[in-house]
């Protein structure tokens, strides 16, 4: 079963424990200016939005990359940089339309996430499953449900 | 490590901005953050200074854990001399900048001096510099984070200010960070706006790492985070009502401080409550809570987001204050709603808004004018004072009037802006001031909540909760049931609780936690994390030392055993509430007792016993 991170914003409360548990997980220490996923904070509406790579299928990364350094791993579904090979032309990162890729200064390389080869840090951080990982096929499962609960007329009258 | 092992000194007066290493043998003794701070102010400033003459210091300070995964680790302190209470003030707050700072590459920042000119102070990472800041001086803090950033061009930038009520000498002045998170207790805004420094503009990108070991670190992280969402308050009340879940159960015990601490209830309690910030309003049949939020790292997320009603009188012809903002936090709406006898949501909501916007500590803010209601409706200040504003308890009107004048300094806000102490003794009742050591009471009444009445007396920063919160013993039954009108075993709790916290806050950590961990949940992640065998033991023995420090600062700035005391309203006029009635704060059942525990003198100073076993400074 392939599985994606699925977000749901309503949940988030802003904590920064996804940024700190992806920049852990690849850079070693707790670095949110390092973090593959952002938590983007609109004040005056009081909300909080996770935002990081999809995973394309046809991703415009892969894609747009001359040295062919972007591959799918079939086994998640992520599309992954191969650092040996990648030249950091960032090409990738004016091809892709939601700016989920980009350059790490320090490498030369470019970054993105990678679902953490299947078992993605920032989902398992997640206090309260604003980001979840889930059955690739089935991301609106639980938008169906609490859709559902709030149609089913029998419940109203009960 | 964490620490970053690195100190930022700041010369306000020559304009010098220089580094220098860790005291790592005061760490090793004082952890980090509130005692390692503390003991830089004993090590260099004299505690008899003027707080707010260039001879006081004002320190940012950090945790060994700020800035790392462990849940609400993202904490930092501002100490100095407060200019309020004379004693030693440490300020905790939230939001993100602590963490941006470590991240920085700072354990914290030593503002030494006064600098001829307003200035602020701009981090990124390494480099350092006090840039001049006369276009910002005279703005509100929400007015400087804003030309901070467009200035700076990166969203990410965390910013700590000052507001205009700093300026203009309120002495209960706040320092807020990320718009609505405060170091807001003493006045250490207050101290910082005496030094013309306006604000700390901070970007760290270089990360907090150096775990001692890594494994065992994120293991223990898991592990406690785990902790604090199975358990009922932190798992479920504080998300879903904040700390104002307590409105209504501490009303219902009789504990509950009404109308500068006449009564020990009040009436409009549940308007103001964390469940009324839930319900829809006529208006527009949105809630006044738009969403919890959180502090950096943590789990818990018991932050407030809201708006205030566009209908309402306080901001229907201001579009500026429509949007969301930090909304009430129980101690806030206490002071500035019971304490006040105000039960409009949307007038308490609109004034937190405003101490924050300026920067006043919401606490003294409603306390101070809470006295000032009460010395009004005696006679004593009238309308000549307050421009024909009525002053009375319960008015709404008032109360907003009151924080857009403390806001700026201007008519009679530079009174209210004195605090309740020098507020009363102006007006000639000093027995009407609810303070200690001169600083405003919280919300809980000490007739009703004994071991509160002892906290309040021996906080070594004036009365305040987040000292020894024994609430969660006696009321919530956290770690373990006492009776909250019984005296007998109090002093133990109170000591208990004191060290313990003090840790807690030297670490880096948030009070909060404590509803769920006890220290056996913190060592292990602080050892995992940090270089040093970390025990409970060592942890608590570091949290007695700290408050020894502390008390030792506040003797030698001229405080005694004198000032541990309460105000007489508290010990003598019982409690006319139902579940408390006839009681009245039994403190001299408790303290010599405390001062036994403590190892004291019978009048409340440390003995020479004491300072060798924890190795004090001469």
């Amino acid at each position: 079963m392939q599985r994606s991170l699925t977000i749901d914003p309503e949940k988030c409360t802003g904590c920064l424990q996804c940024e700190m548990a992806c920049s852990f997980e690849n850079e070693g220490n707790f670095n949110p200016a390092k973090s593959r996923i952002k938590v983007f904070t609109f004040h005056e509406e009081g909300r909080f939005v996770p935002y990081t790579c999809t995973q394309c299928d046809e991703a415009w990364c892969m894609q747009a990359c001359p040295v062919d350094a972007i591959k799918m791993n079939f086994t998640t579904g992520a599309m992954e940089v191969n650092e040996q090979t990648c030249v950091g032309c960032k090409v990738c990162t004016i091809a892709c339309p939601f700016g989920t890729v980009n350059y790490n200064v320090d490498t030369g390389k470019v970054v993105k996430c990678d679902l953490c080869g299947g078992d993605p840090a920032c989902a398992t951080a997640c206090p309260t499953q604003a980001i979840t990982y889930v059955d690739a096929s089935a991301t609106g499962l639980d938008k169906m449900r609490a859709w559902a609960s709030k149609t089913d007329n029998a419940q109203a009258t009960t | 490590m964490t620490w970053t092992k690195k100190v930022l000194r700041v010369n306000l007066t020559e304009g010098s901005v220089n580094e220098e290493p860790l005291n790592m043998d005061w760490a090793a003794e004082y952890i980090g953050q509130r005692g390692l701070a503390t003991r830089y102010m004993v090590a260099e400033t004299d505690p008899d200074c003027d707080a707010l003459g260039p001879d006081n210091k004002l320190i940012f300070a950090t945790g060994p854990l700020t800035g790392t995964a462990v849940s609400t680790a993202g904490r930092y302190s501002v100490i100095t001399k407060s200019p309020l209470t004379g004693a030693i003030a440490c300020s905790n707050s939230g939001g993100f900048l602590g963490a941006e700072l470590k991240s920085a590459g700072w354990d914290m920042i030593i503002f030494e001096g006064k600098s001829p000119s307003p200035v602020m102070l701009n981090i990124i990472n390494e480099n350092a510099e006090l840039v001049p800041a006369d276009d910002l001086w005279g703005k509100s803090v929400w007015e400087t984070d804003k030309l901070i950033h467009e200035k700076s061009g990166d969203p990410q930038t965390r910013v700590a200010a000052v507001g205009r009520s700093a300026e203009a000498g309120c002495l209960y002045s706040a320092i807020i960070n990320d718009l609505h998170r405060a170091a807001g207790r003493s006045g250490v805004g207050t101290v910082m706006a005496s030094k013309n420094l306006k604000a700390v503009a901070v970007r760290g990108t270089r990360g907090v790492g150096n775990i001692k070991d890594p494994a065992r670190f994120m293991k223990s992280v898991a592990e406690e985070k785990q902790v604090l969402a199975e358990n009922a308050v932190t798992g479920q009340g504080l998300p879903a009502l904040g700390t104002q879940v307590l409105m209504n159960v501490i009303n219902e015990i009789g504990a509950l401080p009404a109308k500068n601490m006449q009564l020990s209830q009040f009436e409009g309690a549940h308007n103001i409550s964390g469940e009324a910030m839930l319900e829809p309003r006529k208006s527009d049949g949105k809630p006044n809570l738009t969403t919890n939020a959180a502090c950096f790292g943590c789990t818990i997320a018991c932050g407030r987001i809201s708006t205030v009603d566009r209908t309402h009188f306080s901001i229907e012809n201001k579009p500026e204050y429509w949007g969301n903002s930090g909304g009430l936090e129980y101690e806030a709406a206490w002071a500035m709603g019971a304490d006040t006898g105000v039960d409009d949501l949307d007038a308490v909501t609109y004034v937190n808004f405003v101490c924050n916007e300026d920067g006043m500590d919401p606490i003294s803010f409603g306390a101070t004018v809470a006295a000032a209601m009460e010395l009004y409706e005696k006679g004593v200040i009238t309308k000549e004072q307050t421009d024909g504003v009525e002053l009375k308890f319960g008015s709404a009107e008032a109360l907003v009037w009151c924080a857009e004048r403390v806001a700026t300094g201007e008519g009679f806000g530079a009174d209210l802006g004195l605090g309740s102490k020098r507020l009363c003794e102006k007006y000639g009742h000093p027995e009407l001031s609810m303070t200690v050591k001169g600083q405003e009471f919280p919300a809980y009444d000490p007739r009703g909540i004994q071991g509160m009445g002892l906290t309040y007396a021996t906080s070594n920063r004036g009365a305040c909760h987040l000292r020894s919160y024994t609430v969660a013993s006696e009321v919530l039954g956290i770690p373990e049931k006492t009776d909250p009108a019984v005296t007998e075993g109090k002093a133990g709790l109170v000591k208990a609780f004191q060290d313990a916290t003090a840790a807690v806050d030297s670490m880096g950590l948030c009070v909060f936690t404590t509803f769920a961990w006890t220290l056996d949940n913190m060592a292990p992640q602080m050892d995992a994390a940090c270089e040093g065998d970390w025990t409970v033991d060592r942890l608590v023995e570091a949290g007695e030392r700290i408050w020894n420090l502390e008390r030792d600062y506040n003797i030698k700035a001229g405080l005694s055993g004198a000032d541990d005391n309460l105000p007489e309203r508290l010990l003598k006029e019982a409690s006319k509430a139902a579940p408390t009635e006839g009681q009245v704060c039994n403190l001299d059942q408790m303290l010599p007792e405390y001062y036994q525990l403590r190892g004291w003198t019978a009048d409340g100073q440390v003995t020479d016993e004491v300072r060798q076993k924890f190795s004090l400074p001469g």
